[in-house]
Formats: structure tokens, C-alpha cells, sequence
């Protein structure tokens, strides 16, 4: 209890937080008639960490861009509820994705800019989320004079500093190494703790996701559904303990048969 | 362990020499390099002036042949005034030709990047006017404009103008694709996108198509100028040339061709150092390694 008053955004119980995105049985179906993803639902509210796990091609990405407005669903609805917009929304994609003639200061400042805001007026709000991402000595460094995992913390500042209200990060620890994705797995846990963020998650890694997420939607693929959803009832902040405990280990087990399943032929899960 | 810590000592001290041999032989080479990058050229020059200069005196070759570049030297200091006007002028076209070519090819390009339509319209002309040889588009160029010096800036304009259209074009389409797509969630507008995203981008593609239409303006100036023919006032280089030419003045052709020479050198350090420092802080083309 005590650990739940002492955060600035403390976590209700699921049924209780305010939603913040309804999909409504989305399909979207290609051009060439690929069918990449059918019937999708999903209600996000604030403060969950959902992970979207599947294999290749099962429209992890696609659901992202549908959420993003990248694209326009085929059939259902994508609903932003409770004020909430597209807007609003921050995004880190599998590469850092940053611009090479800016700063990191100037990049992470990127989203304000597009709103008419001045470096000058937003900097104290950039320095503070470099300092989250543990970046503040490097705002005047430029792209190539950092590691990758550095970059990839580069673009999650700025997908942080305008506060979003939800933020979707499509496989952004996969071109790294295990050890820097360990790392960035913990950091991104004591930042969704610290900010309370409300993010989606793809990935194709069971353990991250049991590591990191509250909810677990298993897709399959071809056509790309979502054939499970997983709950991972374990309270934030999470720390390295988590990674140990024997709930990880059996969730994580029943994650990857669920996954596995999804693979072999014929199987229709329900 | 004691072997262990033996023999890893006998080879670190074997190796150690030897190490500092390799790192010496490789800092002996790069001191000579950075010695040879300047000397080898001057030495390389001289000695191909001072092969020019015995040929001239062992094979007494008359000056209206071919003259000695004492001579030419001499030419040139002689002449300089009315060399330095036509230089003057030349410098004149080819700078005009150029900053037009910048701007329309630049203003070109972000015309097309923003309207696919435009972009189908126009690029024939663009391509028509860039294979048709300057040479011979160029008379009817002078029948249809009186205007001498608009004529050749015309002329340098249209051969200068088409590396930069097209390098700009390629590199503003060239943006990342998940920039782009960070753009349009961000909401951004089509100016911010151009500004924000797109120019950066297209920058170093820019910057290479400057380096090219540089040169070319020199040389679209000069070969207009050759056809346009009868001089007065307002005549550049290439006139002289041809007008040294007519009256066998061979060690002031000489005299303005090295003036050409040095133009095009001159242009070509400019565009390089504008590009180097424009991309010396980002770009791969810039950057230096070691
Ligand atoms: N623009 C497109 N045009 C046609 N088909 C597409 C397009 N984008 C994706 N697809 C198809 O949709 C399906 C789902 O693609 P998507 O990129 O969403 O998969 P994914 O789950 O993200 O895969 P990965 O894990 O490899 O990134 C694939 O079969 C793909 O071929
Ligand atoms: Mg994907």
C-alpha cells in the first residue's frame, strides 16, 4: 500500500481506470487480398502495458500503424475514448529512427516543434526526460557519436516528452544485443512506473514480454488474429526479482506453448 | 600458474617491441603521407612547367607555336586589364547562372517532391533540355534574345541547373521511411515536413549536384560565349580567346585559358568547402575516421 501512495500516478485496479482506446472488430486486408489482420479487439486503458506477441507476419505491425492512423481499418472501428486522440501518441519504432543533422536535444524536441513550440520554452521539459533516460550529458551529442542502445533511448525520450497518453513501440529492443536489451527492459519498467505511460508493445520475445507487460495478446498469423489473451497479475514496479520468481517461469511457459501452438498446423485455438 | 604467468610475461615483452614497431612503422606513414598530399602535386607541377619550358628552348619553338610559360606569365601580367575585365566577366555569368540553377533547381524540386502531377508535367522538359547539347541550342538562344549577357546566362543556366534539379528531387524523396511516418503522426504540415525532415535530407544529395552544376556553369558560359561570337563591351574570357586566336596573340590565349583553369579550380574549392562544412558534423561523406 505503502509503495502505491509514494508513486505520482498510482495504478486503480483494471476495471476502474479510464480507457483510453477501444478496437473494435478490426480487419484490415491488404490490396493484394492479404488478410493481416482479422477481427481484432482490444481495450487499452491507462496505465496498462500491453504486449502484442506473435510470430512474423501476423500483424503486430499492422495493428500498430491501424492505432497510429497510419492506415484506415478495412472494417470495425478504432475509438479514442475519453478526450484522448491520435495526437496524442507517442511512438518508437525497431530502428532509433532519429534525424542525423540533429542533436539529440533537437530530436527528442522534434514532437514540440511540430506544435509550434520553441526549443527554448520546451528545454527544461527535454532535459528532464533525457535525464529519465539517463542522456543528459549527451543533448548536445549528435546521433552517430552514440551506441545503439543509447539511440534507441534517444527515441523513447522522445516519445516521452510530450507526456502521451499512450505510446506504441513496434520491436524496439530487437536490433540490440541481450545485455543492452536486458537493461533497456528494466529502464523502460521504472519509467512506466515513474510516468505511469500507457504502452502497447510488440515484440517477439516471450520473456520480454511476460517481463514487461500486464496483459499478453498471442497472435497467429495468416490470417493475423490474436488467438489468447494472458495476464500477468504481477503488480508494478516489477524489479530484477521478477525475472527469478517461479509466477515468470509458469507464465512465461504457458505464454510459449500458446505461442507455439499458433505454429503448429491446423490448430484453431479459441 | 607460474608457467602461465611465465610465458604470458615472455610474450608480452616479446610482443611488446615488436608492437611499438608496427605503431611507429604506421605514424612513419601517415607523417609522410600528410608531407607527400601537399608536396607531390607542387613538385609534380613544377616539374611539368619546367619540362614545358626546356621544350620550348631546346626545340626553339616560336611563340606563336607554342609559348614558354615565362612568356605566358608575362602575357598575363601585361594584358591583366583587359584579362581581369573578361575574367571579371565571366565570373560574373557563371556565378548568376549558378545561383539561378540553385534556385530554380531547388525551387523545381520541392515543386515535384510536394505534386506527383508536376513532377509528370514537367521532368520531360527538364530531360530534353538537359540531353540537347548547350552548343547547339545556343545560337537560336542568341536569335531570340538580344540581350548578350541574359543569352549566356541562359545558356550556362540550363546546363548548370539540371544536376542540381535532379540530385535535390532524388534526395527529398529519399527521406527515412519511418520518419516520415513520424511526421504524419505528429501531425505535421507539409511545410513543417519540407522543412523539418525533407531539406535536411535532401541536403548532402544537394550538395553534390552543387559541386557538379559549378563546373558546368563555368563551361555553359564559356562554350556560349563561343558561339555568340562578336564581343565589345562585356566580353568574358572565351571571347578573348577567340579573339587572340584571329590575331595569333598564342601567349595570351595561353594567358586566359590558365585564367579559365584557375575559374573552374577555384569553383570547384568553393562548392567543396561549402559542402564539407555544411556536412562536416553529421554526414558520412564528411566525417572523419580513423
Ligand atoms: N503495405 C502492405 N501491403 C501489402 N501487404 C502488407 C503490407 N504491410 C504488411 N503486409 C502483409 O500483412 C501481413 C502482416 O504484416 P505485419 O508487418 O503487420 O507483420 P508483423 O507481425 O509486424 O511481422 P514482423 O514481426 O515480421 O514485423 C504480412 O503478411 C505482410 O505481408
Ligand atoms: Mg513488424
Amino acid at each position: 500500500m505503502a509503495i502505491t501512495a509514494a508513486r505520482p500516478d498510482p495504478i486503480p485496479s483494471p476495471e476502474l481506470r479510464e480507457p483510453v482506446l477501444r478496437m473494435q472488430e478490426v480487419d484490415k486486408t491488404f490490396n493484394g487480398g492479404v488478410v493481416a489482420l482479422r477481427r481484432m479487439s482490444l481495450e487499452v486503458r491507462k496505465g496498462d502495458f500491453i504486449s502484442l506477441l506473435g510470430p512474423s507476419g501476423c500483424g503486430k505491425s499492422t495493428a500498430l500503424r491501424l492505432i497510429a492512423g497510419l492506415m484506415r481499418p478495412t472494417l470495425g472501428k478504432i475509438v479514442w475514448e475519453g478526450g484522448a486522440s491520435r495526437d496524442d501518441l507517442g511512438v518508437v519504432f525497431q530502428e532509433p529512427t532519429l534525424m542525423p543533422w540533429a542533436t539529440v536535444e533537437q530530436n527528442v524536441w522534434l514532437p514540440f516543434r511540430v506544435r509550434g513550440e520553441s526549443l527554448r520554452s520546451t528545454r527544461d521539459r527535454i532535459m528532464e526526460t533525457l535525464e529519465l533516460v539517463g542522456l543528459e550529458k549527451f543533448a548536445k551529442s549528435y546521433p552517430r557519436e552514440l551506441s545503439g542502445g543509447m539511440k534507441m533511448r534517444v527515441s523513447i525520450a522522445r516519445a516521452l516528452v510530450t507526456n502521451p497518453r499512450l505510446i506504441l513501440m513496434d520491436e524496439p529492443f530487437a536490433a540490440l544485443d541481450e545485455i543492452t536489451r536486458q537493461k533497456l527492459n528494466d529502464d523502460l519498467l521504472s519509467l512506466k512506473a515513474k510516468t505511469g505511460a500507457t504502452v502497447i508493445f510488440v515484440t517477439h520475445s516471450v520473456f520480454e514480454s511476460v517481463f514487461l507487460s500486464d496483459r499478453i495478446l498471442v497472435m497467429a498469423a495468416r490470417p493475423g488474429r490474436v488467438i489468447r489473451e494472458i495476464a500477468v497479475p504481477e503488480p508494478y514496479p516489477r524489479g530484477i526479482e521478477w525475472r527469478t520468481s517461479p509466477e515468470y517461469a509458469a507464465i512465461a511457459r504457458q505464454t510459449s506453448d500458446t505461442l507455439h501452438s499458433t505454429l503448429a498446423p491446423g490448430s484453431e485455438a479459441h | 600458474m607460474t608457467a602461465i604467468d611465465s610465458s604470458t610475461a615472455a610474450s608480452s615483452t616479446d610482443k611488446g617491441p615488436m608492437f611499438d614497431e608496427e605503431e611507429e612503422r604506421i605514424a612513419r606513414a601517415k607523417r609522410v603521407e600528410s608531407v607527400a598530399k601537399w608536396a607531390l602535386p607542387i613538385i609534380v607541377m613544377s616539374l611539368a612547367i619546367w619540362y614545358w619550358d626546356r621544350l620550348v628552348v631546346w626545340n626553339d619553338i616560336p611563340h606563336y607555336v607554342l609559348p614558354g610559360p615565362g612568356l605566358v606569365l608575362s602575357t598575363l601580367i601585361e594584358d591583366w586589364p583587359i584579362l581581369s575585365e573578361a575574367l571579371l566577366v565571366t565570373l560574373k555569368i557563371t556565378a548568376m547562372a549558378l545561383a539561378v540553377a540553385v534556385a530554380g533547381g531547388v525551387g523545381l524540386a520541392v515543386l515535384f517532391a510536394q505534386s506527383r502531377f508536376a513532377e509528370m508535367s514537367f521532368s520531360p522538359f527538364a530531360v530534353i533540355l538537359q540531353v540537347t547539347p548547350i552548343v547547339s541550342i545556343a545560337p537560336l538562344i542568341f536569335i531570340y534574345i538580344d540581350n548578350r549577357i541574359v543569352g549566356l546566362l541562359l545558356c550556362a543556366w540550363i546546363v548548370a541547373f539540371f544536376p542540381i534539379l535532379a540530385n535535390t528531387t532524388l534526395g527529398l524523396k529519399s527521406t527515412d521511411h519511418n520518419l516520415s511516418d513520424l511526421m504524419t503522426i505528429y501531425r505535421a504540415s507539409r511545410w513543417q515536413r519540407l522543412r523539418y525532415l525533407q531539406l535536411p535530407s535532401a541536403l548532402p544529395y544537394f550538395l553534390g549536384g552543387l559541386r557538379i552544376a559549378g563546373g558546368l556553369a563555368l563551361i555553359g558560359a564559356v562554350v556560349a560565349e563561343y558561339v555568340a561570337g562578336t564581343g565589345g563591351i562585356g566580353s568574358g574570357l572565351a571571347f578573348r580567346i577567340l579573339e587572340a586566336g584571329y590575331r595569333l596573340n598564342i601567349p595570351r590565349m595561353f594567358a586566359a585559358l590558365i585564367l579559365i583553369a584557375g575559374t573552374g579550380v577555384l569553383i570547384f574549392a568553393t562548392t567543396t568547402l561549402i559542402s564539407h562544412l555544411a556536412l562536416r558534423k553529421w554526414h558520412e561523406s564528411a566525417l572523419k575516421r580513423d
